[in-house]
């Protein structure tokens, strides 16, 4: 692993991991979930989600990467010869997750272009479901490709392969080192015109007033366990792929604080932003906030244009800011998450990177044209779903467990990431990975497969969640296990290299 | 705004950009004494 390719500079690594964990949820799933959740309430157990099992994952995953200098299948391979297939798991999880994710970032591109003459209209769902995704009429159906979503999600493949072509440090650090600034000062620059608008502060007090009552409710931590995992790119290959390119000598446990805290700094301002624009809206209709909350694909795509429209003055440029931010938050995510694969890939098979890309991300970019077609957005609801509950979430459980108590590699991991850093982890570490994670993990696990096994997501029908709902989080097992399995010519070569040595 | 809610917002403020703000200066400062240590 000598030619192995490295970040150019530590801001350069903290720069592309903190972008990675920046995404799309950031700006539309936190400010929801945390309003949902007991607003100023809800700040505790997301605090105590973030020092017990964030920030401790975050450390794990960047001292794996960093000591075995690998992608995840190498790496955890090095620990146990088994814990390969959970490598290769979760970069099946990241692939299926590249497919849809580029969609959603299509959307944003085509949605940016849209504010500069506020093409939506007044009827801003009709526009979205009817003009512009040309929705099919029922789930499962395909219905042919829309080009205003084919064109952008072109775009935002060669975009992203190109990044990745560039390598790691021509390529992903140049690309965060101009991404993730450009999005923190358009975000910020939206916020600061968002706090002074009339209504502000009424949605500011709607999402900060804390709602005490819903602190011992189970229901809330799992909550906010599922925001501080799903936001932070982790269980699913990229921080252990991002690490393994640091140098010998690097400050692990202080990177991990700082991209942690990066991530939910981030967060707390997409909350103030979107609160201080929706107690606007609710101002303007004369109604209460809570009628005008909404999170997902409904806060981006239809209630923003909707405010954007009905804003003082300089509605075009409002709405630029807001859609070219969610454009660089989902990029600089995407090419984290191709990364996983393209680099697993070049090591299986031992290509040059160029062919790494082709091969990887050219199949990803082409399956997710699925995502451009009619019935698009179905397919994305489900994936999404299922991927993240039953792939991301359970892939996490299984990598902590593995090594915690399969492997018992935690004190060799701790010595080997306190021999480096200035900070140090002692027990509260161990603690947070060896109990506290897997009981949250498995809680949040067993919690998700009884409500899916006893009613259907979303009332979907329930051919349309099997085949792209449980199919496809098991198919990412299965191709895990298969891989491992299989040895590429290069792996037998090697094999059999060492044992005539 | 309530003061309820006014005392959450800075709560949450010092803490996550405050943690913010000291990981980075202690990366900072770090990165400093390794060079003057690596000079003599």
């Amino acid at each position: 692993m000598e030619n192995r390719p490295q970040w150019g500079t530590r801001a350069g690594f903290i720069l592309a991991a903190a972008g990675s964990a920046i995404g799309l949820g950031n700006i539309w799933r936190f400010p929801a979930v945390a309003y949902e959740n007991g607003g100023g309430a809800f700040f505790l157990p997301y605090l105590f989600a973030l020092l017990t099992a964030g920030i401790p994952i975050l450390i794990l995953e960047f001292t794996i990467g960093h000591k075995y200098r690998s992608s995840a299948p190498g790496s955890l391979g090095q620990i146990r010869r088994g814990f390969a297939g959970i490598g290769w798991w979760q970069l099946a999880i990241s692939f299926v997750i590249s497919v849809y994710y580029a969609a959603v970032i299509a959307w944003a591109l085509s949605y940016a272009i849209f504010s500069l003459n506020l093409r939506w209209g007044e009827d801003t769902q009709s526009f979205l479901f009817g003009d512009y995704l040309q929705l099919a009429d029922a789930p499962g159906q395909v219905g042919g490709i829309v080009p205003g979503v084919f064109i952008p999600l072109i775009i935002v493949w060669l975009v992203t392969l190109f990044v990745l072509y560039k390598g790691v440090r021509k390529g992903i650090e140049v690309a965060n080192k101009i991404m993730l600034p450009a999005l923190i000062v358009l975000f910020t620059i939206l916020v600061i015109r968002a706090i002074t608008l009339e209504g502000a502060a009424v949605g500011l007090n709607e999402f900060f007033k804390p709602n005490w009552d819903q602190i011992l409710n189970g229901k809330v931590w799992v909550a906010a366990y599922s925001q501080i995992f799903f936001s932070l790119s982790i269980g699913f290959a990229i921080m252990i792929t991002y690490s393994s390119y640091l140098k010998k000598k690097s400050d692990i446990n202080n990177n991990a604080f700082i991209v942690g805290f990066a991530n939910s700094g981030f967060e707390l301002l997409a909350g103030i932003g979107v609160f201080s624009i929706l107690g606007f809206m609710a101002v303007q209709q004369g109604v209460a906030v809570n009628e005008v909350v909404a999170g997902g694909v409904g806060l981006a795509f239809v209630v923003f244009p909707k405010i954007i429209n009905t804003l003082p003055a300089l509605n075009e440029l409002f709405g630029f800011l807001f859609f070219a931010s969610l454009v660089l938050a989902g990029m600089t995510s995407l090419i984290s998450i191709v990364e996983t694969f393209v680099a697993g890939v070049q090591e299986k098979f031992n290509v040059s990177r160029s062919r790494s890309v082709l091969l990887g991300g050219g199949l990803a970019a082409i399956i997710s044209i699925l995502f451009s077609s009619r019935g698009g957005l179905f397919f994305l609801d489900v994936v999404d779903y299922f991927i993240n509950n039953f792939g991301v979430a359970l892939a996490g459980l299984v990598e902590v467990i593995a090594i915690a108590w399969v492997a018992r590699e935690l004190k060799n991991l701790q010595s080997h990431a306190n021999g480096i850093s200035d900070v140090r982890i002692g027990l509260w570490w161990t603690i947070c990975l060896a109990v506290i994670t897997p009981f949250v993990l498995g809680a949040m696990f067993i919690d998700n497969l009884i409500r899916n096994i006893r009613e259907n997501y979303e009332g979907y029908e329930t051919w349309f969640v099997t085949a792209y709902g449980w199919v496809v989080a098991v198919a990412a097992i299965v191709i895990g296990i298969v891989f491992a399995a299989i040895k590429s010519r290069h792996e037998k070569a090697s094999i059999s290299k060492g044992v005539s040595q | 705004m309530d003061a309820s809610a006014i005392v959450m917002m800075v709560i949450g403020i010092v803490i996550i950009w405050g943690g913010l703000a000291v990981s980075i200066v202690n990366a900072v400062r770090k990165g400093g004494r390794q060079e003057t240590e690596s000079e003599s």
